[in-house]
């Protein structure tokens, strides 16, 4: 009734679409799965990625983020320039489906507007109060599909199992970030394994100890490891 | 299975990655209020993770940010909260409008469609009072639909240009819809929005400008949105070509 498709599958063609939906549908349907986008392949749109908004200017966004809380239309355009891409880019990391990806960044960005009054700046940047909104949202999409009826245990398998072997290439070739990919490295296998799985692929960590065959406990550790020396690596300070 | 305090605190990590378990993730959210070490810790993993998203950004659609500007003009923002203290429903009322007196004004133009900012003035009015708390419980409703888990989105064109997007949630039995570059009326016409039910078209309310606006009837067991021109006030049934007819998404 109400569940959603499930995750990575195109939503059936609607008999009534407009112009723009059937271009949508186009572009989803000759979109690269993930993972079969080849190595090294610029995305498209090259300004604006960099315009990134973890580094440029903490201060400046907050101060956009207060003028948003204002309920300043104008503030929040520089807020969806500054946070779309990073939004965009997660969401469908975790989601996959194009179209579905694109709801869901779309409402994520509503949420910002909606939660702005309730961002604090004392409790981090707002990029990572964005990224945090943004990956719980994905994360939420993807799990309520597994949730539905028609996804298989088997499936979820083949999944994890594909999701395994494409992430150790992705992570490596397909992040924008020269220094996230070499503190990424700086991470042992099970390390990486189990961060990427868990942020890109939006697994629990219970998914993950099933995708890699690893106890529990030991996913956690490692989880929580990698975690600390990516965020050392970075020189994270909130 | 109850979680030993030791535990808890070496979940920061996977909360941070969102990968507990639903169980897990809110033994942990309620500790995370008694332990700072824990807050601090998720503060700093929450920021690494800032970066794993930002090293994976990539450019939306760039008609998504016509789609999300015209949104939010019908959604109304939630008031601050207030750290350390469960807000009294009517504080929280006094709160919010004093936190975002100009937003509100602006969606109630576009949501409720009453026209006259000059009414906000007259703050004496019983009935102008009534009518700002009907806009208000349909700025909630258009609220709620957007939020709803089981929202979905449609996007379309209309035949004079503009940018349509309908949000659906069949569980709510309700729909917004929306509008980015909608060209004015000629004088003495209206836009009216129409449900279809299987071939009959009723009405479902009217749009004047760029902005959301709140579908009524039921749009559960409808087919489709359709947009027409009409004489002001509106028609019973379509006296005119439609400029759209959308699928509503399912
Ligand atoms: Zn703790």
């Amino acid at each position: 009734m109400d569940t959603p498709p499930p995750a990575g599958r195109p939503r059936p063609p609607i008999p009534l679409v407009t112009a723009v939906t059937a271009a949508a549908a186009v572009t989803a349907a000759h979109a690269p799965a993930a993972g079969a986008r080849p190595v090294n392949q610029p995305l498209p749109f090259g300004p604006g990625r960099t315009g990134r908004a973890s580094h440029a200017g903490r201060s400046d966004l907050a101060e956009v983020m207060a003028e948003v809380a204002h309920g300043d239309k104008q503030a929040f355009s520089l807020l969806y320039d500054a946070l779309a891409p990073l939004v965009f880019g997660i969401v469908i990391r975790v989601v996959r489906d194009r179209s579905q990806s694109e709801e869901v960044a779309q409402e994520v960005m509503i949420d910002l507007w909606r939660q702005a009054a309730r961002y604090r700046s004392d409790a981090g940047s707002v990029t990572a109060w964005a990224a945090t909104i943004a990956h719980r949202r994905a994360v939420d999409r993807v799990r309520s599909a597994q949730a539905s009826a028609d996804r298989e245990q088997a499936q979820a398998a083949r999944e994890h199992q594909t999701a395994f072997d494409e992430v150790s290439e992705q992570v490596e070739t397909r992040l924008e970030s020269e220094q996230v990919r070499r503190c990424m490295r700086g991470l042992t296998e099970l390390q990486r394994q189990a961060v990427s799985l868990a942020y890109y692929r939006g697994l629990t960590y219970r998914e993950v100890a099933e995708a890699l065959r690893t106890p529990l406990p030991t996913i956690k550790t490692r989880m929580r490891d990698g975690l600390i020396r990516l965020r050392d690596c970075m020189g994270v300070t909130t | 299975m109850k979680q030993d305090h030791s535990d808890l605190h070496t979940l920061a990590a996977a909360y941070a990655l969102n990968a507990l378990d639903p169980a897990e993730r809110q033994a942990f959210g309620d500790h995370l209020p008694q332990c700072q070490a824990c807050r601090e810790e998720v503060a700093e993993f929450e920021a690494t993770a800032a970066r794993l998203a930002d090293a994976a950004a990539q450019n939306p659609p760039p008609m998504m940010k016509q789609h999300v500007m015209a949104a939010v003009d019908g959604v109304r923002q939630l008031p601050p909260r207030v750290p350390g203290t469960t807000q009294p429903a009517g504080a929280g009322r006094a709160l919010r409008r004093r936190a975002v007196p100009l937003a509100l004004a602006a969606s109630v133009v576009a949501a409720a469609s009453f026209a006259g900012l000059a009414a906000w003035q007259n703050r004496q009015s019983e009935q102008f009072q009534e009518r700002a708390l009907q806009a208000e419980r349909r700025l909630d409703d258009v609220s709620a639909v957007l939020a709803a888990p089981d929202a979905r989105t449609a996007h379309g064109r209309a035949g004079n240009g503009a940018l349509t997007t309908v949000v659906a949630s069949e569980r709510q039995n309700r729909a917004v819809f929306t509008a980015a570059g909608l060209p004015a009326p000629a004088a003495g016409m209206t836009y009216q929005l129409w449900l279809d039910h299987d071939g009959t078209m009723s009405p479902a309310g009217f749009i004047h400008r760029d902005g959301t606006v709140l579908l009524d009837g039921n749009t559960a067991d409808a087919g489709a949105v359709g947009l027409t021109l009409e004489p002001a006030g509106g028609s019973p049934r379509p006296t005119t070509a439609p400029l759209l007819l959308m699928a509503l998404p399912t």
